[in-house]
């Protein structure tokens, strides 16, 4: 009888034992061979271990931000999901997402470099596993032909130097727009590419200490100046306004490509040892370039914190950033990873991307006033590339900015009163 | 029920009207009145806040206007203008003011300055656009009908090749003219430096604050010409030979039976066109959204973009119907006088 019953309870106990809990997780749909990746990852976790089960649910990668701001008002936002790293700090003061500060192992996150993590106010709220980094691409053997040095980490084109290369291929070496500026990337690619060359410069988006002053940074001189050199690439139709496609470099149209590492795979399979990856042009303070892609965040209603914790800290070993960067060709978020992967490791082919995300990123300021601010920015740039004035345009998005932040009460960020009457 | 000739049953009018009628109220007449009421609140696309009555306030917001000038300063590297929130710092009144439109003189710049300046924009790029199209699309429209009025083999050809844009969608058409308009590879650009043997002539068309809109202008009169041409085609055929004829005999030149025939037996043709060209040119918005989004610089921007972002992009419904009002008004006023001066024409 007793042992009857022992087996009973038993049979009662084990599914529950056996039935490891979920954890939901929602990502955008970025195409087969990261989301391949991604699968393997989530099956490589799913059989580490028997307390935890990770559910994906892809949604589609137009209108996935929209998607999770919508989901997030209503209170129907899944355990883990993947941000963008510049709107972190939007969703950490809205309250949809939490501090990772106690959740994740402290070793684990000081390996990241800064372009991994996503904070606000000191704390940290998103981890990820890879970057993404600007180049200047060109080609050796056109370059040798024209006579221009090829620019190296330890003595990259200066702002000036870029210009008068540029003025001088597009006299003597036939092409009609020397440098592709990615002209048909809208959005976040303006502030992405663009505000490094103010902090190149030694200016920036918005005053980093206590994210509420614009006014004099973002419309300082040395940004005018900036915005005038920007304009005037354009104005001098040494870049085109609206390019018809984005081949002009891989069909010899322009000498230059001012982009993002996503390209290094197909540029280094069709040029070979032709093609040289130099850091973007020096405006007095180094080079400089965008930092911080899609990462991973825990939100507020998530039911197992320790779950979804253990999944994050799962994603941001080294061992698997290393294979995600293998089977994507994505840059690692830190240099045990990078060390075991063939292309990052140090002497790899591409390990200059990787000294480039280590040397020069600079992440996007972590303020909830981020996507405003990128938006103002991004206005001001098309303005720029319409010939408006520099100074005019910049101020104009000082205002915009100003508007937003104190008409949100500084996003949590306290608003010294100035006195400067508008 | 008898009836003298020339007398219609009433039975009769209304059976025919009330389709049409029913039609107009349903989707003209509500419409109008419900933007009108809209007009007078905060009505939002989607908000879970209720809608206020506001009075007149989006009126105000749309139409305020104030005339600033600001002094240049001239220095080493030569005059100088202060960004405008430099000059408002120094004029208070000025608080809520942005530049719509600006004339320099000498040290001194004069600004038309608003409270929405991109409707002012919009309201002067509107009638720009539309003083450009209308030669442009009746000239071509008149030399198109008569070259197909011709006998000469094959016209019937000829007229479904110049009627063809207009049963094309607008949106195909503005897709492939931003391609044949792009500065680098763009077909007509390539044209040009065939012509000139110059590799980099050609302008940025839709780039550059001066070509755009007239491409675009351009680009309109050819999609639209063709149903003008149909209009004029009706129109000339329904000039007698015999008239010609007399002219002939009479020793008039090609020229002269152009301007003695052709053009008078056109009259109300021609008013037909000119005015209905002029109510399709004010609608201007699918070229504009599909090939420039309003820009570069607001140069492109119209009065029924302006609406539409502000109504559906901004979401701010009240303003949009706002903006529409307003702007059905001044068009109501420019057909009125087209109608009373082709009407004064008409008695000699």
């Amino acid at each position: 009888m007793k042992r009857w019953q022992t087996a009973a309870l038993a049979m009662l106990a084990l599914p529950a034992l056996a039935e490891p809990v979920q954890i939901k997780v929602w990502r955008h749909d970025t195409g087969d061979t990261e989301m391949s990746a991604g699968a393997a990852s989530v099956e490589r976790f799913n059989r580490s271990q028997k307390q935890w089960k990770v559910v994906v649910e892809a949604l589609p990668q137009g209108s996935y931000t929209e998607a999770i701001t919508a989901a997030s008002l209503v209170g129907q936002l899944p355990c883990v999901i993947a941000i963008d790293q510049p709107t972190v700090p939007n969703f950490a003061w809205a309250g949809h997402v939490r501090a990772l500060d106690d959740l994740l192992p402290h070793a684990a996150v000081e390996r990241l470099l800064p372009g991994a993590r996503g904070t606000y106010k000191d704390k940290l709220y998103s981890v990820g596993q890879f970057d993404v980094v600007l180049a200047l691409f060109s080609r050796r053997s056109q370059l040798n032909r024209l006579g221009v040095r090829v620019a190296s980490m330890e003595q990259p084109y200066t702002a000036q130097e870029f210009r008068a290369i540029l003025d001088k291929v597009k006299r003597q070496g036939g092409y009609r727009f020397p440098v592709d500026l990615n002209g048909r990337a809208k959005g976040e690619w303006l502030s992405y590419a663009y505000s490094p060359w103010l902090q190149s410069a030694g200016v920036d988006l918005i005053d980093r200490i206590g994210y509420t002053r614009v006014d004099g940074i973002l419309n300082s001189p040395q940004a005018v100046e900036v915005g005038r050199y920007y304009g005037d690439l354009f104005k001098d139709r040494l870049a085109e306004r609206n390019p018809a496609d984005e081949h002009a470099f891989e069909q010899g149209r322009s000498l230059f490509h001012y982009t993002g590492s996503w390209k290094a795979r197909e540029y280094a399979a069709r040029f070979g040892d032709d093609l040289v990856v130099m850091p973007p042009p020096d405006f007095g303070r180094g080079p400089k370039i965008g930092a911080g892609s899609w990462q991973w965040a825990i939100t507020r209603n998530c039911p197992t914190p320790a779950g979804a914790a253990a999944y994050l800290a799962h994603l941001v070993s080294p061992r698997e950033m290393a294979e995600l960067s293998r089977e994507t060709g994505l840059v690692p978020a830190s240099q045990e990873a990078a060390a075991l992967t063939r292309h990052f490791r140090p002497g790899g082919d591409w390990r200059v991307y990787f000294e480039f995300a280590e040397r020069y990123a600079v992440p996007r300021p972590a303020t909830p006033a981020y996507p405003a601010i990128s938006a103002a920015f991004e206005k001001a740039m098309a303005d720029l590339r319409g010939g408006k004035d520099a100074a005019e345009a910049l101020d104009e998005a000082v205002e915009a900015i100003d508007h937003n932040v104190r008409r949100n009460n500084g996003y949590g960020f306290t608003v010294k009163a100035t006195g400067a009457p508008q | 029920m008898k009836l003298k000739p020339g007398q219609d049953s009433l039975l009769a009018v209304a059976s025919f009207a009330t389709p049409a009628l029913l039609l107009f109220a349903a989707f003209v007449l509500l419409p109008l009145l419900l933007a009108a009421g809209a007009t007078l609140t905060n009505h939002r696309l989607v908000s879970p806040e209720p809608t206020r009555f506001i009075g007149l306030e989006n009126y105000q917001r749309l139409l305020s206007v104030k005339i600033a000038t600001v002094h240049g300063v001239q220095d080493a590297d030569g005059l100088h203008f202060p960004t405008w929130r430099q000059a408002r710092r120094q004029q208070p009144a000025l608080e809520g003011y942005r530049p719509a439109f600006s004339v320099t003189v000498g040290d001194t710049r004069v600004v038309l300055a608003a409270t929405d300046p991109l409707f002012y924009r919009s309201l002067i790029n509107t009638f720009v656009f539309a003083l450009l199209v209308l030669p442009l699309q009746c000239g071509v429209a008149l030399g198109l009908a008569i070259l197909v009025n011709q006998k000469v083999r094959g016209r019937l050809f000829f007229r479904t090749v110049y009627f063809a844009p207009v049963v094309t969608s607008m949106v195909v058409a503005s897709i492939v003219w931003a391609f044949m308009l792009n500065t680098d590879r763009g077909l007509i650009n390539e044209l040009l430096r065939g012509l000139l043997g110059d590799p980099n002539a050609g302008p940025d068309w839709l780039g550059d604050s001066h070509y755009a809109l007239p491409a675009i202008a351009a680009m309109s009169a050819w999609q639209g010409a063709g149903f003008q041409m149909l209009v004029f085609l009706a129109g000339l055929q329904s000039i007698s030979p015999e008239q010609y004829e007399a002219a002939t005999l009479m020793g008039a030149n090609a020229w002269q039976r152009f301007v003695h025939v052709t053009l008078p037996g056109l009259r109300n043709t021609i008013i037909f066109v000119l005015v209905s060209t002029t109510l399709l040119a004010f609608g201007l918005f699918t070229q504009v959204d599909v090939m420039t989004s309003g820009g570069p610089l607001d140069s492109t921007t119209t009065v029924v973009y302006h609406a539409v972002s502000a109504g559906f992009k901004q979401q701010d419904i009240g303003y949009g119907s706002t903006v529409t009002l307003v702007f059905f008004m001044i068009v109501l006023a420019v057909s009125s006088v087209q109608r009373v001066l082709v009407a004064k024409g008409g008695k000699p």
